[in-house]
């Protein structure tokens, strides 16, 4: 008696994430469907190959409009900084790329969702990113990206100012809500991220590695819902986890005392090797944060691209047959992304944990 | 190469969003959590620490307690003994006073009795030395009322005189 009604619960609880699977998976075919379908009228009735990884890299690039459903589509705000002066505008204006804007300083056209200075001989002027940065274009615009953080900040704030209300309002009382069930996370973060990797100083740390955790997790799951709030593909983007890294960096060298710095210009080697260990050394500081940067990236982005493939197997097929096929795998995607949406916040913060960790260790011979 | 450049509009926003995140979660959210969840982990091991300190107070009570019943329990029994020990003696002692009492009122008893025994005989003596000289001198004055009666004895006692 008692073991069938776990095993009910369990088959229910089991349908219910299958349930809501499947419906992101028939969004997400729809949202392909639709881009397809959308190439394939305007390209002259002439049907035009499929293509996915322009369609996969189109998805999980960021955006200068948020497309919601069928044909409707929010456009956001663009910000240009150039050489000229600042300009703003909706980008409603581009016509998703069909038309230039001519702004006060120069004309601007929508190349790939990207923002070009259209040339008076038609040459296209790409804009500034973070390898070329001397352009006269710098792209600041509100993007698909920036407002799916946003609207990360505003669940994290909510969540968290409720459960700090909570904390406030039944001071001393067992947990109780949200508050019970974001709890035994955040000591998760104290017990076994902070305090076994920082030692006892993890204190002054812990407002960096819970910010860290969460936003990332949040931003995980987010990326995983593939209709509006969600579909954006903000930690599989690198320019996202690249603050996040630099954030690290910076952290773990302010922070850092003297044994590690001695560590790194005066290792116990003899003095002749100091000219080989100092760049090796100053190396080792840079590249541990990049493989943060480039681990979250590519985990994230990885997932997002093997579940647009799946989909794409039934336009490449152009048969409804593959569609089981694909959507049995893409659940089992879906299923593990969110696994590892959670363990790459793990990861990173634990990481994090670890680099400060050793940057503040007390040496004692 | 697209895909692993990052975008300086996303940076900047990032930067922004992040350090706002990071400041407004310190503040308001962190810092009382963290304060709220250090403090009852005190309160509790605390409490704990107090019960243990209770549970130790208790069982010393109760082995002091333990103790002073096996004192009392063992003055209770000196106490007794010595009370028995006591009436014993008291006893005994009382047993030995009324003896001898008893023995003295007899002997005092018994002297009484011989000095009252005493002058009762020499009483008795008397009256019977009484008696017999009235008895004796009834019949002498009987005897010697006629003439005759006192020749009779005159002559009898002097017959009885030798000369």
């Amino acid at each position: 008696m008692y073991l069938s009604h776990i095993l009910n619960s369990k088959k229910i609880a089991l349908s219910l994430i299958l349930g809501v699977f499947l419906t992101f998976i028939s969004c997400k075919t729809f949202a392909i469907q639709h881009e397809e379908h959308a190439v394939a009228a305007e390209e002259t009735n002439t049907e035009k190959e499929f293509s996915p990884s322009e369609v996969i890299l189109e998805h999980i690039a960021d955006s200068h409009s948020w497309h919601l459903w069928g044909h409707t589509t929010v456009p956001l705000p663009v910000i240009l900084y150039t050489d000229q002066g600042i300009e703003m505008f909706s980008s409603a204006h581009f016509e998703h790329g069909h038309a230039d804007y001519p702004g006060k300083y120069y004309t601007y056209r929508l190349v790939k969702d990207k923002i070009a200075i259209v040339g008076p001989g038609e040459e296209l002027t790409a804009g500034a990113n973070m390898l070329n940065m001397h352009k006269k274009l710098i792209d600041l615009s509100i993007t698909k990206n920036v407002v799916s953080m946003w609207i990360s900040l505003v669940l994290l704030l909510i969540i968290f100012l409720s459960v700090s209300a909570a904390y406030k309002k039944r001071a001393g009382k067992a947990p109780k809500g949200l508050q019970s069930f974001m709890e035994p996370i955040i000591l998760f973060v104290r017990d076994d991220i902070a305090r076994p990797n920082i030692g006892y100083k993890y204190q002054r740390f812990m407002p960096l590695l819970l910010t860290v955790f969460f936003f990332i997790w949040i931003n995980n799951l987010i990326g995983l819902v593939p209709f509006f709030p969600g579909g954006s593909n903000l930690t599989g983007n690198i320019a996202v986890t690249f603050v996040l890294s630099v954030i690290t960096l910076i952290i773990v060298n302010v922070n850092g005392n003297k044994y590690y710095w001695k560590h790194i210009f005066a290792p116990d080697v003899p003095v002749w090797l100091y000219p080989i260990m100092w760049p090796v050394e100053l190396v080792g500081i840079i590249s541990k944060p990049f493989a943060l940067m480039i681990r979250l990236f590519a985990n994230i982005t990885a997932g997002h691209i093997i579940v647009l493939s799946l989909i794409s197997l039934i336009f490449v097929f152009k048969s409804v047959a593959i569609a089981p096929v694909s959507v049995a795998f893409v659940v089992f995607m879906d299923v593990l992304e969110l696994l590892v949406a959670a363990l790459q916040a793990f990861i990173f913060t634990l990481l994090t944990a670890l680099f400060i960790g050793t940057a503040i260790e007390e040496h004692h011979h | 190469m697209e895909l692993v450049t990052p975008e300086i509009g996303l940076v900047f926003w990032t930067t922004v969003s992040f350090l706002v995140l990071f400041f407004l979660l310190g503040k308001f959210a962190w810092k009382p959590i963290m304060g709220a969840i250090d403090d009852r982990e005190r309160s509790i091991e605390d409490a704990l620490l107090k019960a243990e300190a209770a549970k130790e107070e208790m069982s010393r009570l109760t082995n002091e307690n333990e103790v002073l019943l096996k004192q009392a329990r063992a003055e209770r029994d000196l106490i007794l003994s010595e009370a028995k020990k006591i009436k014993d003696q008291i006893v005994a002692d009382a047993k030995e006073a009324a003896h001898k009492e008893g023995a003295r009122q007899i002997e005092l008893a018994r002297v009484e009795i011989n000095n009252q025994k005493a002058i009762a005989m020499a009483d008795v003596k008397n009256q019977v030395a009484q008696l017999s000289i009235q008895v004796a001198e009834k019949i002498l004055q009987n005897q010697l009322q006629d003439q005759q009666k006192q020749d009779e004895l005159v002559s009898q006692l002097l017959k009885e005189v030798k000369l």
